[in-house]
């Protein structure tokens, strides 16, 4: 029987094991070195906050992986030998396989700060991260302060992680207003005004110099690149994005960049490995999306694909229309099709905001056309099928305004902004 | 709130460390007007009975409502659960064990021990803390206290205070705050107010109506047919016969009607007693329903089991009630039987016929089963095998459910147990009318959870938060709808949502189970083969 291994028990892992399992009867193996099951990554923040147990962010109970019959070894992955197909563990195990699989993910960024890796500095990717973070920042008397570095998702969601808990934040944010390399200014500047509206110092075009340590190797201040003025903290969140976790790689065949260089099939240069997920990087470019998309949903996505694949029916991988989203403390935010902090060329925004500051939308069409290109949502949700269908038909803007109501999401008996955001349309362009 | 993880069941540290000086203050008022009843348990005899009732219930209202002030109102609207799982009153904690105790044995008193409370048997005065509810009641119905009053005003009154909590807590849901006045309306006015009124009517001696919750239905209501119920109505004259008529038109046309269009929702967590405490004074326990496969299954048996239960056993009592000559009544003994089994029959035939591909195998097993069971029973009555329709006295087959099912069922396990097993204990697992809306809800209604295509990130808080323990993200992680029969429609789930994936709505019929994987943002030849079965 052919055994497929699978280095990763994250969502492009999981996904890939449950659908060959769904399309064979091959042996299948899990290997992980963060957590014995399957959890889901994102819910992290909610059991710092209280909101769950680390229990519920498992999306499949103990008994379903005997159940499948998917064998799951718990264990550090060393080396790979690929000419042997053998994989060597930290404690000199190894195993053989047929086909393998990396879906290992990501690690947090660390840009050479000094200080970086002192007790009290981390990043918020892994299951020890939240571990560590228990030690160093359980409670507003052992970490009186906390200093945020890196204005993304995850800095984000550190923030208001730590809030929770009463721990002032400080939040260094490099880009002048937050995220602004991805949300358009009307956008950003809003979720600047929410944050410090959820009591966050938030420090704006602010850079890190170093990390100060104390007699005992653990963080003890801050030192801020333009003003040198230091701030003293317990804990120190590295939130400078992600990169993928493929050290282990160093010295084996696989090709690799930044990432684990694949093709549309997810084929490594190596015959039988594949990547999927967060680590693999995709050697030919995919419509506007990135080479390496550190998403939930295309590591899900690529997992699919992959099964297929491997069970015989080869297939490209092809994600669809762009979509994502995410929150802002209070703030729900969603986007589909593609809507860009600066504006393309021969593109034109169009861009609402409702008077109490927390919701808004913009808007991204072809100045010539008209064809509608994008949306980013806040505060309002969105149904994507809709969106789905009308990136698809290359609907007008015009057509996307008038109809926007059929897109709403919004639970019942809420209020809704469709005409007031028409109104505002047609004062602004005066096309409809 | 201690900062650890599973820190709850430490005595060291209790919770109250972390609540504010407002809330504090709020706490120590609420205990007190608890005192004053504790005090009345305890015989103390207030002097003025009228002032101290006031006063008591006026201090746990306003220390609820100062505390909820203080806890909502000072932050962003948005969702409140930081440190749910902290807290040792709503993680299982000591705190939770002790309420749970306490409420249980309070159950246990109320049902079986009513002269503890001080309920005055043989026409004497009550005494106790009855006595201190006795000017309320002279009031409303001008009949002293009883046991059953001082729960309904207490019930009441906790249904109103959470309630308020609630729509703070839920400020920028409008579905919550409509659905939560929804059922503080239906709660004072139908289930406590009128029932008293309709007291005051009896007085006069035309009247013999059973204090009875208009809006409780038949089989929630399990003494609806009861003799002394039936009775009570057929001699009050129309208003009594209009009051029946209602009863029955309310289970086979109305909420056959409203379940269609909007599902089970509108009566559990928009009307429904049981739902409204449940949501309200018991939101703070909703996360601890467990979403095991196996508590699934469990539920499934269980309830379908309490429903054939009910139906036997009303089923029972009518027929005792009803004679054997067809000269005085039309509706005859036979006649009824021959009615309700034409009745089952076609339910079940209907069910087997267009919608047998979407019951699983236990669901088909269990139907035919209890189908053959009742079947069985009609025809031994018939054969003349039996004299006792279902071998056992209606008389003790009613008993037996009232004692197992109304009292210890619904009250004792169902709410005493709150803090252990979650707040909708009952509802999940016992109510035999969520049983039966849930059939409809499952099979034929426009009511769904639908997902939003691809944008779930399985984070559980969904499944976490579901008060019926449904695993909500099992469907939406998979793009699924989520068309359960146990689902009230309390809407946390979409509520809780981080990204905006669900959305409780009616639609039409067609596509709403989709048990395919379409995950949008797949190209669509994958989604194909993805659901190649």
């Amino acid at each position: 029987m052919e055994h497929i291994v699978i280095i990763g028990n994250g969502i492009s892992g999981v996904t890939s094991a449950r659908h060959i399992r769904k399309l064979s009867d091959k042996k299948i193996t899990i290997i992980s070195a963060e957590t014995e099951h399957f959890f889901s990554r994102t819910a992290l923040m909610y059991v710092y906050m209280g909101h769950m147990k680390f229990e519920h962010t498992k999306p499949y109970e103990d008994w379903f992986w005997k159940k499948n019959r998917i064998d799951l070894k718990f264990g550090f992955v060393s080396s790979i030998e690929t000419k042997s197909k053998t994989i060597y563990f930290e404690n000199n195990d190894s195993l053989q396989y047929d086909k393998l699989v990396i879906a290992t993910g990501s690690k947090s960024n660390k840009f050479g700060w000094s200080g970086q890796d002192l007790k009290g500095v981390q990043g918020l990717y892994h299951k020890q991260d939240l571990d560590n973070l228990e030690v160093y920042a359980p409670n507003n008397k052992i970490c009186k302060r906390a200093v945020i570095v890196g204005g993304g998702l995850i800095g984000i969601e550190l923030a208001e992680m730590l809030n929770t808990r009463n721990i002032p934040v400080t939040f260094l944010v490099r880009e002048s207003s937050f995220w602004n390399g991805v949300l358009p200014k009307g956008e950003s500047e809003m979720i600047n005004r929410h944050i410090k509206n959820h009591h966050i110092d938030l420090r704006l075009s602010t850079n890190l110099k170093e990390i100060i340590s104390d007699e005992n190797g653990k963080v003890k201040s801050v030192i801020i690149e333009e003003t040198g003025e230091e701030i003293p903290c317990d804990f120190v969140g590295l939130t400078a994005g992600v990169s993928p976790n493929i050290d282990f790689l160093k010295n084996s065949d696989i090709e690799t960049n930044r990432g684990i260089l694949v093709n549309r099939y997810l084929e490594t240069n190596i015959k039988d490995v594949f990547a999927i997920g967060d680590c693999a990087e995709q050697r030919e470019v995919i419509g506007n999306r990135r080479p390496i998309e550190a998403v939930w949903y295309t590591g899900r996505m690529m997992g699919e694909t992959l099964a297929q694949t491997i069970c015989g029916n080869k297939l490209e991988y092809k994600p669809g229309h762009w979509f994502n989203s995410a929150k802002f403390f209070d703030i729900e935010y969603q986007t589909y099709g593609w809507v860009f902090a600066k504006l393309k060329e021969g593109h034109q925004h169009f861009h609402w905001k409702h008077n109490d500051d927390t919701k808004c939308i913009t808007i991204e069409f072809h100045s010539e056309t008209n064809v509608f290109l994008g949306i980013n949502t806040f505060g309002i949700r969105m149904r994507h099928e809709v969106f789905d269908k009308w990136l698809t038909e290359k609907r007008t803007v015009d057509y996307v305004m008038q109809h926007l109501v059929e897109a709403n999401f919004d639970p019942e008996f809420y209020k809704h902004f469709e005409r007031e955001i028409l109104s505002t349309y047609k004062n602004q362009l005066q096309t409809v | 709130m201690s900062n650890k993880l599973n820190y709850s069941m430490s005595l060291a540290k209790p919770d109250a460390q972390n609540l504010s000086m407002i809330q504090k203050i709020a706490v120590t008022l609420g205990v007190a007007g608890l005192f004053i009843m504790i005090l009345a348990l305890l015989n103390v005899d207030f002097p003025n009975k009228a002032i101290f009732l006031t006063l008591s219930l006026g201090l746990i209202i306003i220390g609820t409502v100062i505390f909820s002030r203080d806890a909502y109102l000072k932050k962003t609207e948005g969702i409140k659960n930081d440190g749910v799982w902290f807290k040792s009153i709503s993680s299982k904690g000591i705190l939770a064990w002790a309420t749970g105790i306490i409420l249980t044995g309070f159950y246990i008193v109320l049902y079986f021990y009513a002269e503890l409370l001080g309920q005055g048997s043989n026409g004497e005065a009550n005494t106790g803390v009855i006595s201190l509810f006795d000017p309320l009641s002279q009031l409303l119905s001008g009949r002293p206290a009883s046991q059953w009053f001082v729960y309904g005003t207490l019930y009441t009154v906790a249904i109103l205070a959470f309630g308020y909590k609630f729509m703070l807590k839920y400020r920028h849901n409008r579905y919550e705050q409509l659905r939560t006045a929804s059922v503080m309306f239906f709660q004072l006015g139908f289930a406590f107010l009128i029932p008293e009124f309709m007291a005051r009517l009896n007085e006069s001696p035309q009247y013999n109506l059973p204090y009875y919750d208009l809006k409780s239905m038949w089989p929630l209501n399990y003494y609806l047919f009861d003799s002394w119920s039936i009775n009570g109505f057929l001699s009050s004259g129309n208003l009594g016969l209009l009051m029946l008529l209602f009863g029955v038109i309310s289970i086979f046309v109305i909420s056959p009607i409203l379940t269609y269009k909007y599902g089970k929702r509108w009566y559990c967590s928009w009307v429904c007693g049981c739902g409204a405490l449940a949501e309200t004074a018991g939101d703070s326990f909703r996360q601890l329903s467990s979403k095991k496969l196996s508590a699934w299954k469990l539920e499934r048996w269980l309830i379908h089991t309490v429903l054939v239960f009910s139906v036997i056993m009303t089923i029972a009592i009518i027929y005792s009630y009803l004679g054997n000559d067809p000269t005085k009544y039309w509706l005859t003994r036979t006649v009824f039987l021959i009615s309700i089994g034409l009745f089952l029959t076609l339910v079940f035939a209907l069910i087997m016929i267009f919608k047998r591909n979407e019951l699983v195998k236990d669901a088909r097993y269990g139907a035919i089963g209890f189908f053959v069971v009742i079947a069985a029973l009609f025809t031994m009555h018939f054969t003349g095998t039996t004299d006792e329709i279902f071998l056992i006295k209606s008389s003790n087959l009613r008993s037996a459910y009232g004692l197992y099912i109304g009292s210890i069922f619904s009250g004792v396990i169902g709410t005493g147990f709150y803090p252990i097993f979650g707040n909708r204990v009952w509802c999940r697992f016992g109510c035999p009318m969520a049983a039966v809306l849930g059939m409809q809800q499952r099979l034929f209604s426009k009511f769904r959870i639908t997902t939003n295509g691809g944008q779930c990130i399985s984070c559980g808080n969904c499944s976490t938060y579901c008060e019926m323990g449904i695993d909500v993200r099992a469907y939406a992680q998979k793009g699924e709808n989520i068309v359960r029969s146990s689902c009230v429609g309390c809407g946390i789930c979409s509520a809780v949502c981080p990204r905006g994936v669900l959305k409780l709505e009616n639609d039409s019929m067609k596509g709403r189970i989709n048990p395919n994987e379409i995950l949008l943002g797949n190209d669509v030849d994958l989604m194909d083969l993805v659901n190649q079965k």
